[in-house]
Order: structure tokens, then C-alpha cells, then sequence
């Protein structure tokens, strides 16, 4: 579902990933570092602590975490996946997992999100980007700045406006 | 009202460059036509039928004579000369160049207004009353709450890609001018037992194709806790809302699917985490954003006296006295009153003025009015805090402007969609059936007579002329591709709203004018003193008024 490229953006910085999806109904993994679908990690929790690689797990945009969220605590990363850039419910799921269930990993946006939605995506928790298609990442990376500050509460700013300077 | 400190100031200038560097992107073919949409949408850009619009968010309704001067300059230089005021109280361009947006967002962003999220699929502007902070059965003035949410919600990185659009509106007052029963969230403020200030919080009403009532989903919300609040709700929302099909996805479909209890359950359940948090409101916030809505200084005023001068006036000139009965309505403050600027006048699509016509607007507001405008959800102009003795004055240069039609709550007073003429959804023409209407209706005793009366008009089902909430309801609908016209009647979006029931099978467009006159004839034979067309029609059923609108032609 997901064209594997190289490069993506991570805390700022153009990097190289490592990690390749597996779907659900795979029934081989991958050498090296994977990120499996929530149901696969659900399904397959102990066999996957052999694995060689790092694992990571991706949630589609309408996956409830709630059941979840406590195992997949220690993963190094979580990538979370726009199946349409207007599906905004990655928004909630990635500052669930930071405000709610404390996740301190890499939360990695996958899928068909765009460029114009950086600022407030790094806003809700997002810290990595995988573009679906080949982009100019460090002429994207200047919507990160789009706005200078912001009223609300969010995972980068934990307190409003209105309590910071008014 | 709100004046802008650097934050603010600063973040619609960022907005402004944001918006050029994506107009400039898309004009060099680096975004998609897909990509674009949500984005101009965002700000406000629809491509309409004829040209693109563009809406100007006019938060609830509120706005100062320097503000209106700069909409009709804008309006000038870069369209035809006349702008709309839309039932959300907002305006709409019909005519700007697409490759001209980001100007008109940099002029509008030197008088502290701007776009954002005037459309798309995010939380639009909160409206409210338009005799807010005057209103004499007011129990807290909305506007400061309006303020508070509007900052919460511009921009809301997690909430800008809802199912669907997001409309909130505040009610501070015992009637209800504001349809906040008609929003995906109403609030109403309310008062406890030990007099402190909170909210009745209803959530899933709208109009659209599947006209729903908001139900009760908190009874008292204490102040300090609404901002967490809404986080829980659009949080619940944008999870949960169906996304799958653009027709089943408002807030008013979940509630529904669930039931409001369930969802009042969900919303309290997600709440738990964020309440007390660190987006509760204090009570510096909280005074600092009510400092900006502080009454002018009102003059003392012998009551007794201007009242038997304005009432010596009324009885030497019949239309002066014609207007103060509809267009002038009573403050709390004694000695002044609000003054309704009709918009309606005949053979003007509703809501339309000129750009000459602003700045009387603007220079009205200036001489008598503290230099504050307020828009109406009907489509009209207030002008709030006019001394009762400058009322005379006002009347006559606000008839020389073209703006004193004494129409306001009549059934020339309609709310009406752009329809046909203008929209690629409609089915129907529906400006050419107002004016057809105001035509036949012209006798202004024959109006007064008819006391209070809301007439709406909808091209389509999408319902953006209100229809459903009429008293009488008009909706334009396609039979085999023709143009036709199906009655509703008993609507009301009052605080007791009702939606209207279809009167029978549709009617050509020449049947319509004729149609309605005789509902009114139902009407005044059938009426009680001084019964309104809706209570008639409470108390005596639709059947009546069936019987004579389909009685074969004798
Ligand atoms: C000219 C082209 C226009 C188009 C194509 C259009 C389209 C629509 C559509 C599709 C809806 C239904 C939304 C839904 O299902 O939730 C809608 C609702 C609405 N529109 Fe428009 N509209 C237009 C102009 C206007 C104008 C000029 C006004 C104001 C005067 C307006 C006011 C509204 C309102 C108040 C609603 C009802 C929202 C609710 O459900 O509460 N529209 N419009
Ligand atoms: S009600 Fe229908 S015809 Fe009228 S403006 Fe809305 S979409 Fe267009």
C-alpha cells in the first residue's frame, strides 16, 4: 500500500528510513526493521519479540487505540496512516498517544497527508514524515513554520496563549 | 468589541502568507486541484457556478464602522461593487479573481479581520444575537464567550479536517435570536442556584437535508470548563463521525445513531481526561476578553419626555411610525434603543448592498451608533445604542440610503438562497420567486396586518434559505427537470424550534404567489386578536390551510 522511499523527514531533518510496512495478512516478515499493522501486532505480540530488526507498528486512520495502546508503549516507533490528507482522525490518535498513553517514541505520519498540514501535525505529536510521493522535503519543511505561535493547548505547547502571555 | 493585541495581529499576517505562498503554489501547478480545495476552503474561497466567492468571517456579526469602510473599499477595487451578508452573519464576495485572494486577505488583515475557516470542513464562525449586550431579557452578554471560542477554534491543529463543517452558536437571552438549536453545538448561558454562570450545552442540531433539533446534552456546564469541553466534544466527533458518506456525516447523524444520551456519555467519558487540564479557563482570561464588551457611555436621559416627542413625530409621519414598529426595538438602557437596517428592500436579492451603501452604513454607525454594526442571522443590518431622540434623524438619512424599509419580521423580510441564479446545486430559481413575492405584497397595511412572519426560501434540500424553519417554508425542487416548488409550513427557530411539514405536492412557479395568498387569506379568517400566522396555525392544524390551497379551481 505504501511505496517504500528512502528519505523522510524526522525532528527537522532529512533522514533515511529503514523501516519496511508489513501488512496484516503477510505471512513472512521482512529482514531488518519492520512496522506492523495493529492487527498483526495484536495477533503476533510474542512471536515478534524474535525478530531481528526493529518493530514498530502502524494504525490506520480509524483504528480505536484504546484496547492497544499499552503494548505497543516501548515501540520505537509508531507510524500512523492517511488513508485521504482530509481523514483528520490521525490528529486525535497521534495526541491520544502522547497526552493520554505517555508514548515517548518516533509518532510517524504515513500515507497521503500533505505538505500544508506540517505545522499543525508537528502540533498534535506528529515528529516524523513519510511522504506517499517523492517531495522536495526541505522546501515542505517551511510550513513547519507557517505561524509563530498559537491560542491552544497542544502536544508542543502545553499551555494556551492565554496563560503564557496575557 | 475584541481589539487585537500583537498575537493576534500576528497570527492572521501569518495566515495571510501562508495562503499567498499556497496560491502561488497552486497557480504553479505544485498543488492539485484536489489538494487546493480544502485549503481555499479553509479560508474561505468557494468556485462557484459564475465565479469564485469568497467569505469574510464577520465574527458574531460584530463589526466597527472602519471595518465596514474597508469591506466596501475592498469591494470597490476588487469586485463589482456590492457585497452579501449571509445568514451566519457573515459576507460573501461574488466576484473576486482567484489570483487576487491573498490582497484581499492582506487588506482585510490591516482592520483585524480575515477568512479563516469560513467554509470547509472545520469549525466555521460562532454567531450569536444581534441585540447582544442590550438585549432587555438577556441573562449574560454572549459575546465574550463568542470571542473565547473563536480563539480556541482558529486554527485547532487537531480539528481542522473534520467529517464535515462544525458550526457553534451562543444564546444569551430568554428568546432565542441566534437558531442555537440549529447548530452542530448551541450554548445557551444559564445561571445556577448560587447565581454563577454557566452553560446548557445541546449538541447535533442543523438544517441540510436532515433538519434536526440539537438535543440536551449537558444541563449545566460551569464556565471555567468550556473550552475542555469542546475539545471533548470535537474530539468525540472527529473520531467517531462518519466519513464514509459526506450526507451522513454532521454531528447530528452520530447523536442520532447513538442517541444523545450515549453520546452525552462518550463526550463525559473523553472529558474526564481533560477536565481541570490546562486549557481551563481563569478568571483573568475571562476578564480580560469580557474588558473589551463594556457598555458605552450612555447619556441620562429624560425618559418621559423623548418618548412623548418620538411619539409626536410617529403621529405626524405615518411612515416614521411604520418604522419604529418593526425596524426599532427596545434596549435595557433607557432612552436608546437598536435600529434594524433592512436589507430587503424590493427587487434586491436579500442581503446585498452596495459599497456606496456601507459607508452610509459606516457613517451612520459613526454618528449615532458608537461606530459599532452588527449583522443579523436574517440577513439585516443593527445598529445598537442609537439615542431615542436621534431617532428621527436617523430614519431619514437611513431612507435616503435606501435602508429604512420598514419590513423587518414582515413577510417581505425573507431569508432566501442564492438558488438557480447563481448556485450549480439548486433545483429551483429562488431570488425571482422573493421578488415575485415582495411584488404581490406591496400593500404595507396589508403587511402590518399580517403582524409577524417568516418566509424562507431554499433552491435545493442543502437548505441554506433555511426552509425548514420558516413559518412558511419554500423549497425548490426538480420534477423532471423542471422547475417546481414544495410548500412547508409551521417552521420556527425560536426556542421553541419546530420544523415545518410539507403542505402537499409541489407547485409551479406561477402557483407559488398565488399559494401563499391564500394560506394568509387561512390565516386572517381563522385568527384570534392579535394571533400570529404561526400560533393560528398551531391552533388550527394544516388541513385548513390544504384544503384552500388545493381546492380545484372553481
Ligand atoms: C452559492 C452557492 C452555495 C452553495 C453551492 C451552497 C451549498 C451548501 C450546501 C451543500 C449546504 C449543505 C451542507 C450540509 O449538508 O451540511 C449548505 C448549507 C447552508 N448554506 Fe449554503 N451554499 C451556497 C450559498 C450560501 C449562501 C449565500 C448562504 C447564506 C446566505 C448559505 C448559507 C447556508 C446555510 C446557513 C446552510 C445551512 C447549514 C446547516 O445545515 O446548518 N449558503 N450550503
Ligand atoms: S439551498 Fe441549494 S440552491 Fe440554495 S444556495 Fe444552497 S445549495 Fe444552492
Amino acid at each position: 500500500m505504501h511505496q517504500q522511499l528512502k528519505a523522510y523527514l524526522k525532528d527537522g531533518q532529512v533522514i533515511d528510513n529503514s523501516y519496511q510496512l508489513v501488512s496484516a495478512d503477510s505471512e513472512t516478515l521482512p529482514v531488518g526493521d519492520i512496522l506492523v499493522s495493529a492487527d498483526y501486532w495484536k495477533a503476533n505480540q510474542q512471536q515478534l519479540t524474535e525478530h531481528s530488526g526493529n518493530v514498530g507498528v502502524w494504525i490506520d486512520s480509524h483504528e480505536e487505540i484504546e484496547d492497544f495502546a499499552g503494548s505497543i508503549a516501548a515501540v520505537p516507533v509508531i507510524a500512523i496512516n492517511f488513508p485521504k490528507f482530509v481523514d483528520g482522525r490521525a490528529f486525535s490518535t497521534a495526541r491520544l498517544l502522547c497526552e493520554r498513553y505517555g508514548y515517548i517514541g518516533e509518532i510517524r505520519a504515513i500515507g497521503n497527508f500533505i505538505r500544508d498540514q506540517l505545522f499543525m501535525m508537528q502540533r498534535c505529536g506528529f515528529n516524523a514524515f513519510q511522504f506517499e510521493s517523492e517531495i522536495d522535503l526541505a522546501a515542505a519543511s517551511k510550513s513547519f513554520n507557517d505561524f509563530s505561535d498559537s491560542y491552544q493547548v497542544a502536544v508542543d505547547q502545553p499551555e494556551p496563549l492565554f496563560k503564557r502571555h496575557r | 468589541m475584541y481589539i487585537y493585541d500583537q498575537y493576534d495581529q500576528k497570527l492572521v499576517d501569518e495566515r495571510v502568507e501562508q495562503y499567498r505562498d499556497q496560491t502561488n503554489r497552486y497557480l504553479e501547478g505544485q498543488i492539485s486541484e484536489e489538494e487546493f480545495l480544502p485549503l481555499r476552503l479553509q479560508n474561505g474561497l468557494y468556485v462557484q457556478r459564475l465565479a469564485p466567492m469568497l467569505r469574510i468571517a464577520v465574527p458574531y456579526g460584530l463589526m466597527s464602522s472602519r471595518q465596514v469602510r474597508k469591506i466596501a473599499a475592498i469591494s470597490r477595487t476588487f469586485d463589482k461593487g456590492y457585497v452579501h451578508f449571509t445568514t451566519r452573519q457573515n459576507i460573501q464576495l461574488n466576484w473576486p479573481v482567484l489570483e487576487e485572494v491573498p490582497d484581499i486577505l492582506a487588506e482585510l488583515a490591516s482592520v483585524e479581520m480575515h477568512a479563516i475557516q469560513t467554509s470547509g470542513n472545520c469549525i466555521r464562525n460562532t454567531t450569536t444575537d444581534q441585540f447582544a449586550g442590550v438585549a432587555d431579557d438577556e441573562i449574560e452578554d454572549p459575546r465574550p464567550w463568542c470571542e473565547i471560542i473563536r480563539q480556541w477554534s482558529t486554527l485547532h491543529p487537531e480539528f481542522a479536517f473534520l467529517p464535515r463543517k462544525f458550526k457553534i452558536a451562543v444564546c444569551g437571552s430568554e428568546e432565542d435570536r441566534a437558531a442555537f438549536l440549529l447548530h452542530d453545538i448551541g450554548l445557551q448561558l444559564v445561571k445556577n442556584e448560587s447565581g454563577e454562570t454557566g452553560f446548557h450545552v445541546f449538541a447535533g442540531g442543523g438544517l441540510g437535508r436532515t433538519p434536526v433539533i440539537a438535543s440536551s446534552i449537558r444541563e449545566f456546564l460551569p464556565k471555567e470548563h468550556l473550552l475542555t469541553y469542546l475539545d471533548a466534544i470535537l474530539r468525540v466527533y472527529n473520531r467517531f463521525g462518519n466519513r464514509d458518506n459526506k450526507y451522513k456525516a454532521r454531528i447530528k447523524i452520530l447523536v442520532r445513531a447513538w442517541t444523545p444520551a450515549v453520546f452525552a456519555e462518550r463526550v463525559e467519558a473523553e472529558w474526564e481526561h481533560l477536565k481541570n487540564g490546562p486549557a481551563t479557563l481563569n478568571g483573568n482570561e475571562i476578564e480580560r476578553v469580557k474588558s473589551f464588551f463594556t457598555l458605552p457611555d450612555y447619556q441620562t436621559v429624560d425618559s418621559a419626555a423623548v418618548d412623548a416627542e418620538v411619539q409626536s413625530l410617529a403621529t405626524e409621519h405615518k411612515a416614521f411610525s411604520r418604522w419604529l414598529d418593526r425596524n426599532v426595538r427596545a434596549q435595557k438602557q433607557a432612552g436608546y434603543a437598536s435600529v434594524t437596517l433592512s436589507l430587503k428592500p424590493a427587487g434586491v436579492a436579500p442581503g446585498d448592498v452596495t459599497d456606496r451603501q456601507l459607508e452610509q452604513i459606516a457613517d451612520l454607525a459613526d454618528r449615532y451608533s458608537f461606530g459599532e454594526v452588527r449583522t443579523t442571522h436574517n440577513q439585516n443590518i443593527v445598529l445598537a445604542d442609537i439615542l431615542k431622540s436621534e431617532l428621527f434623524e436617523l430614519w431619514q438619512q437611513a431612507k435616503s440610503a435606501g435602508l429604512a424599509t420598514p419590513n423587518i419580521g414582515t413577510i417581505n423580510d425573507m431569508i432566501c438562497c442564492p438558488g438557480g441564479d447563481y448556485c450549480s446545486l439548486a433545483n429551483a430559481k429562488s431570488i425571482p420567486v422573493a421578488e415575485a413575492i415582495q411584488r404581490k405584497f406591496d400593500d404595507l397595511d396589508y403587511v402590518y396586518d399580517l403582524g409577524d412572519l417568516e418566509l424562507n426560501i431554499s433552491g435545493c434540500m442543502n437548505a441554506c434559505g433555511h426552509h425548514h424553519i420558516g413559518h412558511i417554508g419554500i423549497l425548490g425542487v426538480d420534477k423532471k427537470g423542471e422547475e417546481w416548488y414544495q410548500i412547508q409550513l409551521g417552521g420556527s427557530a425560536n426556542k421553541d424550534a419546530a420544523l415545518g411539514k410539507v403542505l402537499g405536492r409541489s407547485l409551479s412557479r406561477d402557483a407559488v404567489v398565488d399559494s401563499i395568498e391564500k394560506l394568509l387569506d387561512v390565516y386572517v379568517e381563522n385568527r384570534l386578536d392579535q394571533e400570529s400566522f404561526l400560533s393560528t396555525y398551531q391552533r388550527i392544524g394544516i388541513e385548513k390551510f390544504k384544503e384552500r390551497v388545493y381546492a380545484p379551481a372553481a
